[in-house]
């Protein structure tokens, strides 16, 4: 063994970073003893990107794609940008060994700790007449991601992307197929089908697996309105539709425009991608996103920062306030009105330390304050009814102490700017607030170009007022509305990939 | 969770990652600590100088460890775990033996070049561009690639060749690379008409003994070290070391060697050029009254 490498040149040498991770280790123990934890349940974890068939097929390790998988570095990135293409004239199929297996599966084993308070349960008085906090713990699996991407011509390329949750339930994630440079340009590149938006922080490839941790609140968040979401739609969902989309050859400089049906990525003219979903309507979205990219100098005498990446995004959608109806039914949406969420995000670098930050701003229609209904005429606004806004964004933290150990941190804040109704929440402007933390660690004891496997510790915590945390447990149903919910997880899981 | 106990938490882990990081930087200065990304003294001082910007070795360790491990190895030999699997092998920095280089046969490389063949790739091989890779972090892997060998420390890099202004492209000039062709024996391996098919191109192999293809010029691909006239012109008077491309530069003189240029040109038929546009026209006229290359053509072509 080389002396450069003398133990951590070998992926499957665990020795080296032990120290670190038995530090890791034991400020996650210290977080979980000085937090108070008290009651969980179980929901399935984040969807994930990460391809090791790539890995496979061009025979580079996880880490020349990815931060740490499934987070892309820029060498990823522009991968990713030019239809999963080296552009080294050996990226067409035929070039493949046909023993090559172009699919990844992904599934994560754990065990996790849920906890959510201001819970309302059955007690002695009779159902519903108690409240505190609920837990769950035990052994888990996630959700299943069963990959295949690549090319299907040069420049012709594709992703499907079935998934499930824990229990088999499946969908289709990703599918789409994207026509690439286009007239020899990098600049003219369309994609056609199910996708993520091109999120400058993506939540398909982030680092986070527990319930509380493993979503970006603000990526889903909407005004609460009484009962039930009114407004469906969510930063981070898959949307369905066209993507015009083109990028310098370094990528440094990254531009999409998307044309999307207002279903929330639904399909079958519905707004899901599971059957029983409400119908969708008739109308349009339209997502832009923009970024760049710049090096950062270092101080003299020493390599420069890193990559620092800003871009700012906007999204401008409708939804429908009432339905064609046949017998009460809903048939299609109608009477769409509109909705934005506007925001800009970093990627940047000081050395082994990458900062995340975004905010976002978020506003919509008064009509999609109201609680949806299935009428077949626009409903009347309700006295106090306004146009419900939101703020807030997060800070993420990964400090790499090499392409296998990475730490993480997020603090996450979510305010509500205006209520949809200035009596909801008891008028309290803070209803709805979210407050979110999440530390984590991972450890990638392999990460050959086969296969993939990484350890996740993971502790997060969320706080809510007067509403449930949108990745919350517990029994859906908070015992006080003016009082604070705070839902956690503990989490232990072995991602792995093949 | 009170604000407090928040408050707590936060600072205890964020006093553990701090501590983490600060221990590995401390030791970043001690060779001999047991950290297994530290170097050798040669990887701490080790430096490439790229355009106005210097590359630190220390700093492309990680950026080895994180790209090039895998194919390249953990002791830069070309055996990572990848290399089975690689058709053709990796390279192997130990023997600081380069193909694509500004500099004399048998010379060290200048930074430069190791900078644009990491910048480039090579067609038509496992190894990508990693022009993804900022300008300052390919200077580092330079700086890196170069503790493989002790011959960086101790030799110096070859004077790089000098290319003269090229001559202009006429038939007359292309008629006499081709004279060239054939008499430098060019054709034994890369074929008559450039199809990599001459009578040796089987029977080759790298210094390494791993068979080797010669290089194909009518699929009209780029070279493996550029692909403009000059690259061109380099690359057969450099020779491409490791392989049987040897280096012509004390056998022809520069006007020769621009008229071999136009001529080679005339082979990529699948990539439209000024030289094989001249060339069919000419063939089309006096087709019949060249020479077919090859061994029956001793003594010139046309």
């Amino acid at each position: 063994m080389s002396k450069k490498f003398r133990e951590g040149a070998n992926p499957m040498n665990m020795n080296w970073s032990r120290w670190k991770t038995m530090l890791t280790c034991a400020f996650l123990l210290i977080a979980i003893a000085v937090c108070d934890v008290r009651t969980a349940s179980a929901l399935p974890s984040g969807k994930m990107i990460a391809i090791p068939a790539f890995a496979r097929k061009y025979g580079l390790p996880c880490s020349a794609c990815h931060t740490a998988w499934p987070e892309l570095n820029n060498f990823g990135q522009v991968f990713r940008d030019n239809g999963y293409q080296l552009m080294n004239d050996r990226d067409s199929p035929i070039w493949q060994n046909p023993s090559y297996f172009p699919i990844s599966f992904r599934i994560t084993p754990s065990w996790h700790r849920e906890t959510a308070n201001n819970q309302v349960f059955d007690g002695a008085g009779g159902p519903a007449t108690a409240t505190g906090a609920v837990t769950q713990a035990g052994f888990d699996l996630s959700g299943m991601d069963l990959w295949s991407a690549g090319t299907l011509y040069k420049n012709i390329s594709f992703v499907l992307l079935p998934s499930s949750d824990p229990t088999a339930v499946w969908h289709f994630e990703s599918a789409f197929i994207r026509f690439d440079n286009l007239h020899g340009s990098s600049w003219l590149n369309i994609k056609f089908g199910r996708f993520e938006l091109d999120n400058l922080i993506s939540e398909k490839r982030f680092l986070f697996l527990s319930n509380n941790g493993g979503i970006y609140q603000i990526y889903h968040f909407d005004n609460p309105c009484g009962a039930a979401p009114c407004n469906n739609f969510g930063y981070g969902d898959n949307q369905i539709g066209v993507e015009l989309a083109g990028h310098s050859a370094n990528s440094y400089t990254r531009y999409s425009v998307s044309f999307l049906s207002s279903n929330e990525g639904g399909v079958n003219f519905t707004t899901d991608v599971v059957p029983g979903a409400p119908p969708a309507g008739r109308s349009y979205d339209v997502n832009l996103a923009f970024s760049q990219a710049f090096n950062a100098p270092g101080p003299p005498g020493e390599s420069g920062f890193g990559q620092e990446r800003v871009g700012a995004f906007a999204y401008i959608g409708h939804r429908p306030t009432a339905y064609q109806t046949l017998d009460g039914s809903p048939l299609v949406g109608i009477d769409n009105k509109p909705f934005y969420r506007i925001g800009v995000a970093g990627d940047l670098s000081y050395k082994n330390l990458e900062l995340m930050p975004l905010f976002m701003y978020g506003h919509d229609n008064p009509y999609l304050g109201i609680t949806p209904g299935i009428a077949s005429t626009q409903p009347t606004l309700p006295p106090g009814a306004q146009a419900p806004t939101f703020y807030g964004g997060f800070l993420e933290a990964h400090y790499y102490f090499n392409p296998q150990n990475v730490a993480l941190a997020r603090f996450e804040q979510i305010s509500v700017g205006q209520q949809a109704f200035s009596n909801i929440g008891n008028g309290s402007s803070s209803n709805g607030n979210i407050t979110a933390y999440s530390f984590g660690y991972r450890w990638y004891p392999i990460m050959f170009s086969r296969a993939g496997v990484a350890l996740d510790w993971e502790y997060s915590r969320v706080r809510t007022i007067g509403q449930e945390p949108l990745s919350g447990d517990g029994d859906g149903v908070i015992a006080s509305p003016f009082a604070a919910t705070w839902s956690s997880s503990i989490y232990f899981g072995i991602d792995f990939d093949f | 969770m009170t604000l407090k106990k928040f408050a707590v938490t936060f600072a205890l882990g964020s006093a553990v990652l701090l501590s983490a990081s600060a221990t590995r930087s401390t030791a970043q200065s001690h060779v001999n600590s047991p950290d297994p990304l530290l170097g050798t003294p040669s990887v701490a001082t080790e430096t490439s100088q790229i355009n106005g910007i210097t590359g630190h070795a220390e700093g492309g360790k990680m950026l080895y460890r994180r790209f090039c491990i895998g194919c390249h190895g953990p002791d830069g030999n070309g055996q990572g775990m990848n290399a089975q699997w690689i058709d053709p092998q990796p390279r192997d920095f130990t023997e600081a033996t380069f193909k694509c280089r500004s500099t004399p046969t048998g010379t060290l490389p200048l930074d430069q070049d190791l900078y644009d063949a990491i910048t480039r790739g090579f067609v038509d091989t496992n190894m990508p561009s990693w022009r993804p890779l900022n300008p300052q972090q390919r200077a580092d892997l330079v700086a890196f690639i170069k503790t493989w060998s002790p011959r960086f420390a101790k030799e110096k890099p070859g004077t790089p060749l000098t290319i003269p202004q090229e001559t202009p492209i006429t038939i007359e000039s292309i008629l006499h690379g081709r004279e060239l062709y054939q008499k430098l024996e060019c054709w034994k391996c890369h074929g008559p008409e450039g199809h990599a098919d001459g009578p040796s191109a089987a029977t080759l192999t790298d210094s390494k003994g791993n068979p080797i293809k010669p290089f194909n010029f009518s699929t009209g691909e780029r070279f493996m070290c550029g692909q403009t006239n000059r690259d061109l012109y380099r690359i057969f008077m450099t020779g491409l070391d490791g392989s049987p491309m040897p280096s012509f530069a004390d056998v022809i003189q520069p006007n020769d060697a621009w008229d071999l240029v136009h001529f080679l040109r005339t082979l990529q038929v699948g990539l439209p050029n000024q030289e094989l546009t001249l060339w069919q026209s000419y063939k089309a006229a006096h087709g019949k009254d060249l020479k077919p290359i090859g061994p029956d053509s001793a003594g010139g072509a046309q």
